[in-house]
């Protein structure tokens, strides 16, 4: 796990959840910027798994349960696909604000797995 | 009024189902984390951390689905996760041995959702409760089924209420 890379990811989300929220609570539909964001959010979770799977060949060896790290990420990977369908479905303002829920908890997630992944467990 | 569709699960609603499906998500991967590699450790911990796994997972599913009897099992769970997240949080300050052997991290090790009132997932499991009882107590079927028929009688009310406007005017200002 490269710790720059996990703050990037962190802000993105954060920036994510910030921008939908605000859209919906002005009333917009989703719309391709809206849904965008959460691509680019799902788009960082893919690098960040590549980088999980990469890291330990590379010397960067997870020091807390790695079992762990990785229900995080899966669980982290599905929000974004499961938020978008959503907004797909449900064409109204709310969806928005569903949008920045899944980008906010993806947010969160990636700063506990940085957490999980740096741990000085017993 | 929509009443084919699901009765709660309309405008800001949605956003509490969602919310609800991602807590739910996230009890149901550390519940099964826990259980499956140091359930030994701390049984009624991780118990009861599989429990509230299952109970945010039938809220979810009960706030989407209509009917009487959703709406009554949506009350149950609802009211089960407040008990919960009250007794939960309550137990991690007078026993934390119980929840929390690491106070270090409050929200990882032997921590439930609930322990420390859900400080580990930024209270949202004590707030999420009051607002689906708020959102249940909004979208009662009785009154969903109310609403048509009301109109006339709030409209009489209404008329009712100009007779002293001034009266009206001191209660919304206060």
């Amino acid at each position: 796990m490269i710790e720059w890379f996990t703050w990037v990811q962190f802000g993105v989300g954060l920036a994510a959840a910030l921008f939908c929220i605000v859209l919906g609570i002005a009333r917009r539909i989703p719309n391709d910027y809206t849904v965008g964001s959460l691509a680019l959010v799902e788009l960082l979770l893919v690098v960040q798994l590549v980088i999980a799977i990469v890291s330990p060949f590379a010397g960067n060896h997870a020091s807390g349960n790695v079992l762990e790290f990785y229900i995080y990420l899966v669980v982290a990977l599905l929000l974004p696909p499961l938020s978008v369908i959503w907004a797909l479905v449900d064409r109204t303002r709310w969806s928005n604000v569903v949008l920045g829920a899944g980008a906010f908890a993806v947010a969160v997630m990636v700063v506990r797995m940085l957490q999980i992944w740096t741990a000085t467990v017993s | 009024m929509v009443q084919k569709k699901s009765t709660r699960a309309v405008g800001i609603g949605r956003v509490l189902i969602a919310v609800y499906a991602i807590l739910a998500l996230a009890a149901t991967g550390r519940s099964v984390f826990q259980i499956a590699t140091q359930f030994q450790q701390a049984p009624l911990a991780y118990a009861l951390s599989g429990l509230s796994a299952i109970v945010y997972i039938m809220a979810t599913v009960a706030l989407i689905m209509r009917g009487r009897r959703w709406y009554a099992i949506a009350w149950g769970t609802i009211s089960f996760e407040l008990v919960g997240v009250l007794f939960v949080g309550l137990m991690s300050i007078i026993d934390p041995s119980v929840f929390v052997p690491s106070a270090k991290y409050a929200h990882s090790d032997h921590s439930t959702v609930w322990t420390y009132f859900g400080i580990g997932y930024g209270f949202v499991p004590l707030v999420l409760p009051v607002l689906g009882m708020l959102w249940l107590r909004h979208t009662r079927p009785a009154v969903e089924a109310e609403i048509s028929a009301s109109d006339e009688s709030g409209s009489a009310a209404s008329a009712d209420g100009s007779v002293d406007p001034l009266a009206d005017e001191s209660a919304a200002g206060a």
